[in-house]
């Protein structure tokens, strides 16, 4: 499913007060993209982000959202079925839980999307979704939610949201208040699901390390202006303007800049491999 | 959701507003009484004071009219009910009309009931208005001081009433947040009644748990910072009295007086 958005604004407040949170957006994601969002706080990736399954809903004259088949300007556009196919992370998902049990917990997106599937289907499907998101199905689905631990929760959350199995999944500040170990795991996750059903992954993170590691492309939202699209490397290209947009530089691209302030040229995709193979190019050597 | 403010506080710098909040409450009360006392032969001349007063106040206050007014939409429904009401059940007086059942003075005591409700109204969202939610909190802290003595924790009630306060706000961006989050599960919110309570339950859940996380989180910040509702507690913000209160509490005396003066009899 492709993802374009067209002239996209959106005010918050009443007619008197208006602020622009997002301000005549134009951009197209195509399928099959690891897609980046970056952006200082406030600078309207929430909000952009929730047209995309219809939470918020585009306003009147306030430009077009097309996803796939699905036109959400259309006062006829069938969100439910749209929000089965557009699966939505929130930052800190754990907190949406809210079942007796991980099975019922799991169970209830996929129920309100699939009501007609068998129990046994259903079963199936959520025992595919736990183990997706590397829990122990068989030890966990009858514990409570509540008892798990922030990770676990997490993890549950997630299950929750891909056990309907969304073609695009938008996942908004995923890895906040997770550590090391729990980031790691939880990219090769969304590369595991990348590789599965999952065809488009929309990504909006602070991280810009795990940005410039994973995402195929950036773009970069500034007081709700859309300021900057491309692959990592040419968005991370600028330094002043990285900084003007508030954010900071991912280690690769520091790195990039500090050597060549040493006079050494290094051209990489800014990823960690990327970075390596264009040093070892650059100091002349083998691989 | 975000549309939904708590309270209609109405911020300015007016002399309303800087008065004391624990006076401001008090002659609230004060005109609330006054309202009520109108009655007697001269009944005329005392609802035109009490809407001079609050004319007065309002314009003092510097908060637009038609907030004051908007307060009475919410209640519109009872005002005319009881209006209704008293019009076909208030037997005193000459029918307006041969055989008629609705008579001279039920028309006027159902006029000045409708009046008597919406002065009343429209004083104490003048308080709101000018008040913020902290303010009455602090004010009814003060007006409560006297129940410390039969051992009734006035400072408590005073804390957990601004705690409460201050984390409704906060507590609606979360309801709408966990509500975004179901509705990206697939949730609905439309439909009949029955159906409406059953789909809140996802809402209200993580929205419970989560209070009490706060709450344990926000005991252990105040523990963390000796917190203590002791006796030798002093405030940041030091309320006094000012000229602004006495001239406000002569005026709402005034009134007070003059409308039991104009009863001509003492009901008190």
């Amino acid at each position: 499913m492709q993802v374009k958005i067209e002239n996209l604004s959106y005010s918050y407040g009443s007619k008197k007060l208006k602020v622009k949170a997002v301000n005549d957006i134009c951009l197209e994601i195509k399928e099959g993209e690891f897609f980046g969002v970056v952006g200082h706080t406030g600078s309207g990736k929430s909000t952009l982000i929730q047209h995309l399954n219809g939470l918020i809903k585009v306003q009147k004259d306030s430009g077009k959202v097309i996803v796939g088949e699905y036109d959400l300007t259309d006062k006829k556009c069938d969100f439910k079925g749209l929000r089965a196919k557009v699966g939505m992370v929130f930052q800190y998902p754990e907190y949406q839980l809210f079942a007796e049990t991980v099975f019922e917990d799991v169970k209830f997106g996929l129920k309100n999307f699939y009501p007609n599937l068998t129990e046994k289907e259903m079963e199936e499907r959520i025992k595919k979704a736990v183990e997706t998101v590397g829990l122990d199905y068989e030890k966990i689905k009858e514990k409570s939610p509540f008892e798990l631990s922030g990770g676990q929760k997490r993890r549950v959350a997630i299950a929750g949201v891909i056990v309907s199995r969304p073609e695009v999944l938008v996942l908004d500040e995923p890895v906040a208040g997770l550590d090391p170990t729990g980031k790691r795991e939880f990219v090769s996750l969304l590369h595991a699901l990348h590789n599965d059903f999952v065809k488009t992954i929309i990504i909006v993170s602070h991280d810009m390390n795990l940005i410039a590691e994973n995402c195929d492309r950036v773009a970069v939202l500034n007081k709700g202006n859309l300021v900057k699209v491309g692959t990592p490397k040419e968005v991370f290209m600028d330094k002043v303007k990285v900084e003007e947009w508030g954010l900071e530089l991912p280690s690769t691209a520091y790195l990039t800049e500090k050597l060549r302030e040493k006079g050494i040229e290094i051209d990489s995709d800014l990823t960690i491999k990327g970075f390596i193979d264009g040093y070892i190019r650059a100091k002349g050597g083998e691989k | 959701m975000k549309d939904v403010t708590f309270g209609q506080y109405y911020p300015s710098h007016s002399f309303v507003h800087k008065m004391n909040p624990a006076i401001k409450i008090l002659l609230t009360i004060a005109y609330i009484v006054g309202v009520f006392l109108v009655s007697g032969d001269n009944y005329y001349a005392g609802f035109l004071a009490c809407v001079v007063f609050v004319l007065i106040a309002t314009i003092t206050a510097r908060v637009p009219i038609f907030r004051v007014l908007k307060s009475i939409k919410a209640i519109i429904f009872f005002v005319l009910l009881s209006a209704i009401l008293q019009i076909f059940f208030n037997k005193d007086g000459t029918p307006l009309w041969e055989n008629g059942f609705i008579t001279d003075k039920a028309l006027i005591a159902s006029g000045f009931i409708a009046l008597r409700i919406i002065l009343v109204v429209m004083g104490a969202s003048l308080l709101t208005l000018t008040t913020s939610p902290v303010e009455i909190a602090d004010g009814t802290e003060v007006l409560l001081a006297p129940l410390k003595l039969v051992k009734f924790p006035v400072h408590e009630f005073a804390l957990i009433m601004s705690i409460a306060l201050r984390f409704i706000p906060t507590l609606l961006e979360e309801t709408d947040r966990i509500i975004k989050a179901q509705q990206a599960r697939g949730a609905e919110f439309e439909g009949g009644i029955f159906k409406k309570a059953k789909a809140m339950i996802p809402v209200l859940i993580p929205l419970l748990i989560g209070s009490f996380r706060r709450a344990d989180e926000l005991a252990d910040a105040m523990d963390s910072r000796c917190y203590s509702g002791s006796k030798n507690r002093t405030k940041y913000k030091k309320m006094g009295l000012t000229y602004r209160d006495a001239i406000s509490f002569i005026i709402t005396g005034g009134l007070v007086a003059g409308v039991v003066l104009l009863n001509g009899v003492v009901i008190l």
